[in-house]
């Protein structure tokens, strides 16, 4: 399983539920596809107007704190995003992730050696392109390797089965 | 080995006799809630293949977001909650106006100590305040509970946090914790579970156990939990007709940490926008003027909310230019402030009192925010752009006593 992307720079800790999916759309009947136009809409406009397929988001700790709400981990998926690189990620939205089979990477060093590459530039999308493997655990940047600590066995399960519907379905049947 | 009161619950919930940290079991819930989320929920339950619940009795669901719908697509997400629970036969239901879904499970008996509670929102760690379990989940993974009755927990790290002391008067259980979310920040909780302890747990009431377990969510807590005792059993007379078994953390049990905090001398404080753990002093707060009041919503709009904010405002007005806005955490709340009167103070003084529901809280309709406006709120987040509006407005959380004061003042205070 592999990830290749640009890298976009969330240069924040403590990122909310409520900046990458606004509460006020959180009752609407939206399909994935339409709640992707919302994407961190209190945290950066530009955001949807320039990601494509693929992108990649580095971000600072507790990625997602806030509301269970699981439109904030399929707005980014329908985005285009591929995977998150974080610090650290809130549990709920953690959990979300590994749910909708989006890779929640946790992966301090890489998150530094990001940052530190493009400190205090204008635009969150930068011109990094990062490769990540996720069954080997390593991420590739700029001629440099990080390694980060699989999944508990059940969450690689479950984000090997494409996510916890396919992971529920393919129970059910087998019963 | 020892035990702390969260492996207690989950190797109950799992089945097993012992368990241990960071170990991966799975659980099965005695409740699991969720509430206009539902109607989510229930397409997501199709998509599994999933055809009948697996237990609709243990199925709880309240409607009280968007309570009553503002617009169509809101009331017909609710009938189609309606008819899911009717196809289904989820006998658990509470309709609209019965109240906000944290306040209506304990109400209605649904919380049991010693149990897990699994929940599609993350202040499922209210039900803490039971001396039970309570998790929240997301809407994929709810979906898969209800199809096949159990989902995965990794056995967390215990933090145990002692309250010692006796409060000043004007000091709660609101300043209590936001305190503490202080003092160890938005992550301090993440993954963990938390025990409350200390003089200060014991004297306090349910409801005041509840605000405390409640924003416990806002430090990334699994669950918050006060031990079952005395108040506890009082409380689930009458309303828990089942026996039950509460469960305790073994004397010697070994917490990831032990927290003690010393609150003799806490005063007044306030979280300052747009994070929960951007606290301080109420009275080193420069002068901030409010366009809204709000008081109420699951973290504090219980009968002693009420009971505190309408003693404030008594006989006075509230400051011109300011809405005082009232949303009591669920019917038998409301029934009881309306007897006891604190609901005719609250409107005196100009409050505008609502269906009991979680409001404005998360912006998704009512009493939002307009551009640039300011709000002092008894609610659990700051969060910019959480009530509706992210252009220059901001969300002071603080106690519904400071609220009150606020209302009256039209800044930010809590002096009355």
């Amino acid at each position: 399983m592999e990830v290749q992307g640009r890298v976009w720079i969330f240069k924040d800790d403590d990122i909310n539920t409520d900046l990458i999916f606004p509460g006020k759309y959180t009752y609407e009947p939206l399909r994935p596809e339409e709640q992707a136009k919302y994407a961190m809409e209190d945290y950066d406009p530009e955001f949807v107007r320039q990601v494509k397929k693929h992108d990649i988001v580095v971000t600072g700790k507790n990625f997602g704190c806030g509301s269970s709400r699981e439109q904030a981990v399929t707005c980014l998926k329908y985005a285009g995003i591929d995977a998150i690189v974080a610090k650290s990620f809130a549990r709920l939205f953690f959990r979300n992730s590994i749910n909708s089979a989006l890779a929640a990477i946790e992966c301090p060093e890489a998150v530094n050696a990001v940052f530190e590459q493009k400190a205090g530039q204008g635009s969150r999308l930068s011109n990094l392109v990062m490769k990540i493997d996720l069954s080997a655990g390593k991420i590739f940047l700029a001629s440099q390797e990080y390694s980060f600590p699989p999944w508990d066995e059940q969450a690689m399960l479950i984000f090997q089965a494409g996510g916890l519907v396919e992971y529920t379905r393919q129970r059910l049947q087998n019963k | 080995m020892a035990q702390t009161l969260i492996e207690k619950i989950i190797a109950s919930a799992s089945g097993k006799n012992k368990i241990k940290r960071g170990e991966i079991v799975f659980v099965t819930p005695h409740r699991i809630l969720s509430h206009d989320n539902s109607a989510a929920i229930s397409k997501i339950f199709e998509q599994i293949g999933a055809k009948k619940v697996w237990n609709p009795d243990r199925i709880f669901i309240a409607l009280d977001h968007a309570v009553p719908p503002p617009d169509e697509r809101k009331a017909l997400n609710h009938k189609l909650i309606r008819n899911f629970v009717q196809e289904q036969r989820i006998k658990n239901f509470y309709d609209c106006g019965t109240g906000i879904c944290h306040q209506v499970l304990p109400e209605y008996g649904h919380v049991m100590p010693g149990k897990i509670i699994l929940g599609s929102d993350s202040h499922t760690t209210t039900h803490g305040a039971f001396g039970a379990a309570g998790i929240p989940i997301g809407r994929t993974e709810t979906a898969s509970v209800w199809a096949i009755g159990e989902t995965w927990l990794k056995v967390p790290e215990t933090i145990k946090i002692t309250l010692q002391g006796k409060l000043k008067d004007g000091v709660y259980a609101k300043d209590v914790i936001l305190y503490v979310i202080g003092q160890i920040g938005a992550d301090g909780a993440n993954y963990k579970s938390v025990e409350f302890y200390g003089n200060i747990v014991k004297r306090m009431s349910i409801s005041e156990r509840m605000t405390i377990c409640n924003l416990s969510a806002e430090m990334g807590a699994k669950a918050a939990i006060a031990p079952f005792d005395e108040t506890t059993k009082e409380w689930l007379k009458g309303r828990v007709t089942q026996p039950y078994e509460p469960l305790f953390a073994d004397a010697r049990a070994a917490y990831e940490k032990v927290l003690e905090y010393d609150l003799n001398n806490l005063e007044p404080q306030v979280a300052c926008p747009h994070k929960v753990d951007n606290v301080q002093r109420l009275k080193d707060l420069p002068k901030v003027k409010i366009d809204v009041a709000l008081l109420g919503t699951c973290t504090n709009g219980r009968l002693d909310d009420l009971k505190i904010a309408s003693e404030r405002v008594s006989g006075e007005k509230i400051a011109p230019g300011v809405r005082l806005l009232v949303y009591p955490a669920s019917q038998e709340v409301l029934r009881q402030a309306l007897k006891l009167g604190y609901i005719e103070k609250l409107v005196d003084a100009g409050a505008e009192v609502a269906v009991p529901s979680c409001g404005p809280c998360l912006g998704a309709y009512g009493g939002v925010l307009a551009p640039g406006e300011k709000c002092i709120s008894s609610a659990n987040r700051n969060f910019k752009g959480r009530m509706g509006c992210k252009e220059d407005t901001g969300i002071y959380l603080a106690s519904p006593a400071t609220v009150a004061a606020s209302a009256l003042a039209g800044y930010i205070t809590s002096e009355v």
